[in-house]
């Protein structure tokens, strides 16, 4: 069973295989992936305030080490699952900028040809699922990726990702539940940000140590991971992937991190149901870029002036993607049609065969 | 030809498509070492093994799940439902996931995954096991749906639907799984959106799915022994895509149409076809299309009544008498 232990001295981790093999050149590459979510996600929002998209922007401000850490350790049959807070998880897997902009700005040249919007984000090229919007209703899809993998007999896993508001979801216990009991080999990762909405984890979930500790009545490996160190989150979600490729059982991981905005921009109450100096606290002691700046500059790494230069990099590549993104077209009505059925695109007899669509 | 019954013909699609795809397995409650609730996997675990005859525990949703991500990746799951009923409990995978991914990735994503099992009322199990949804389901764009109404379109249907790449919701009818019909043992395939004149004619045009088509049989039978009056059926099959053409066709031939379905009335299948002929053949029609749908009440189980519940033949006869 998990250890599920306190956060032990960051030097552990730290001095964890995994970790000890990166060269320099990774290390700030982590920097600068979590600086690239970060900076996206402000433009993001500086776009949707002055309106140039609609719906929802739910931010993952705050929690990019999770991504970055988890994503980095991925090879060729590892695959990615996610939830609706899900442009942190797309940078991290490779896909640009533009093709995530030009999908919030609803064009044709975002990832889903402007036909998913913020929440539904794909990339299966480059073993990107989703982006789901439906709370826990990607945790079985995840199952299902990781029942495909153990079919064709291939070496890999599933890394499949919730809030933690989607732990009292059915759909949720039904995966753990077939995940171990058929020893899939999927992760799930609760991205404990503390909030379902606005609902606090104590005001939505009754559990005796943590979320994590669930999945012992599943007989299920678990643990919990502090968000706030790449270190701890590769050394210990390396820990669920050997697993995984090596037994092929599944693992709970759950990840303590924090949101600084609202559930979505759309949030009326986001700063009705914390204290801003709780947020202040977290900016300002826990905030996970931060501290691996601080980090990489305690390892002579980097200096402060090579942080600044990675930071102002991020913010002209967001910029640039939003006049990509803005200069783009947006679909034709045509193209309502198209996508709905493959045998239809891809015109087969099938796809000619009687009438799929019921307009006039 | 041989005579088999509806069970055998679908365990049959199933069987030869298995052997002809290593990426098709069959998963569902019971379906394996119990050799299906309804016996329509028998033999098939001894005959396949663990692999491709996957048993699972009661979780609808987890397991329909599990088979839309694993047809993303390029598996051909065909998922058993011990009753489609059970398919609410599993809504939000079926419509959101297997329904909407290929959208909403802008076709990045395909689901050639087939959902299959009873549909029908007429079988004393109360309503919640009652449920017909394939009017719900084919209001979803990104699903398709089909109910073949003999042994012989229940096999090639199958077949077609394993083999398709979109995902394909089959509906099949527990009072049907014992009849039996001329099936051929080799291969052939019944295509998706193709319907199927099941009875020439030329007075009135009765147009069915799924088990209804037997009853239209019936009523037909009688209409031409006792009433001089000679009813074409159209078995439809394929509900979504859906054959226009050969509805309008007949209806354009007959100048009238009973519509005759074991679904609640409601936004029903038939309102849908019969919006389309009025719109399309206005001009053809002698008289006002009629429907014979499943009385507008839940599913009720004491067993004489509930066969009054579901359109029987003198249903469809008191329906035709009006318009005839």
């Amino acid at each position: 069973m998990g250890n599920g232990t306190a956060v032990q001295d960051i030097a552990t981790y730290a001095d964890a295989p995994v970790n000890q093999a990166l060269t320099p050149e990774q290390k700030v590459e982590f920097l600068r992936e979590m600086y690239r979510i970060r900076r996206f996600e402000q433009v993001a929002l500086k776009c949707y305030q002055q309106g140039k998209m609609g719906g929802f922007l739910h931010l993952y401000t705050g929690q990019e080490s999770v991504a970055v850490g988890t994503i980095s350790l991925l090879a060729e049959n590892d695959h990615v699952v996610t939830a609706y807070r899900d442009h942190g998880h797309a940078l991290a897997v490779g896909m640009s900028m533009e093709e995530c902009m030009a999908e919030l700005f609803g064009r044709s040249t975002g990832c889903s040809k402007g036909k998913g919007g913020s929440m539904h984000f794909f990339a299966p090229d480059k073993n990107y699922w989703g982006g789901h919007g439906i709370v826990a209703g990607q945790t079985p899809l995840g199952l299902g990726v990781a029942f495909g993998l153990k079919y064709r007999g291939l070496k890999g896993c599933c890394l499949c990702y919730l809030g933690d508001g989607a732990v009292n979801q059915g759909a949720f216990h039904e995966s753990l539940n077939l995940a171990s009991l058929w020893s899939l080999p999927v992760i799930y990762i609760i991205e404990n940000n503390q909030y379902s909405m606005g609902t606090s984890l104590e005001r939505s979930s009754a559990f005796s140590k943590c979320l994590a500790a669930r999945a012992e009545a599943y007989a299920m490996e678990w643990d919990v991971v502090s968000g706030e160190s790449l270190y701890e989150i590769r050394a210990k979600t390396q820990v669920a992937i050997e697993r995984a490729h090596e037994t092929s059982r599944p693992t709970l991981l759950e990840i303590d991190t924090y949101r600084y905005y609202g559930h979505s921009v759309a949030d009326a109450n986001a700063k009705k149901y914390r204290a801003p100096e709780e947020i202040e606290r977290y900016q300002t002691l826990h905030d996970p870029l931060r501290l691996w700046k601080a980090r990489l500059i305690e390892e002579n790494l980097i200096d402060e002036a090579t942080a600044d230069q990675i930071d102002h990099e991020a913010r002209e590549e967001a910029e640039s993607a939003v006049r990509f993104a803005d200069e783009s077209p947006f679909p034709s009505e045509k193209e309502i049609y198209s996508d709905v059925y493959w045998e239809v695109d891809n015109n087969t007899e099938n796809g000619r065969r009687g009438r799929h669509f019921f307009n006039d | 030809m041989a005579l088999i019954t509806y069970r055998d013909a679908l365990k049959d699609a199933l069987a030869q498509e298995i052997e002809r795809d290593e990426n098709v397995f069959i998963m569902g409650e019971e379906v394996a070492q119990y050799n299906g609730a309804y016996k329509v996997t028998e033999g098939l675990w001894k005959r396949f093994g663990d692999k491709r005859l996957v048993d699972t525990p009661i979780s609808e949703a987890g397991f329909i799940g599990l088979a839309v991500g694993a047809s993303m990746m390029g598996l051909r799951p065909v998922v058993e439902l011990m009753f489609w009923s059970f398919a609410y409990v599993a809504f939000d995978q079926i419509v959101n996931n297997a329904g909407c991914v290929r959208y909403m990735s802008g076709g990045l994503i395909h689901c050639p995954l087939v959902i299959r099992g009873p549909a029908n009322g007429g079988n004393n199990v109360g309503a919640t096991h009652s449920h017909t949804p394939e009017n719900f389901l084919a209001n979803i764009p990104g699903l398709k749906v089909v109910a073949p109404a003999t042994a012989y379109d229940a096999k090639g249907l199958m077949k077609s639907a394993i083999r398709d790449n979109d995902p394909v919701m089959f509906m099949e009818n527990i009072l049907l799984y014992g009849e039996q019909w001329e099936v051929p043992e080799g291969e052939y395939l019944v295509p998706i959106g193709s319907a199927d004149v099941k009875r020439e004619g030329k007075h009135v045009s009765l147009i069915a799915h799924g088990r209804a088509v037997i009853t239209c049989l019936k009523a037909a039978e009688i209409l031409a022994a006792e009433h001089d009056i000679d009813a074409e059926v159209v078995d439809l099959r394929s509900i979504r895509p859906l054959d226009e053409e050969t509805i309008l066709q007949s209806v354009r031939k007959t100048h009238r149409a009973v519509l005759v379905e074991e679904n609640k009335p409601f936004c029903g299948v038939d309102a849908q076809i019969a919006s389309i002929i009025q719109e399309k053949a206005f001009d053809d029609l002698d008289a006002p299309v009629l429907r014979v749908s499943a009385l507008d009440a839940p599913a009720i189980y004491s067993p004489p009544v509930e066969k009054k519940q579901l359109p029987d033949p003198q249903a469809v006869i008191a329906k035709v008498l009006k318009i005839c």
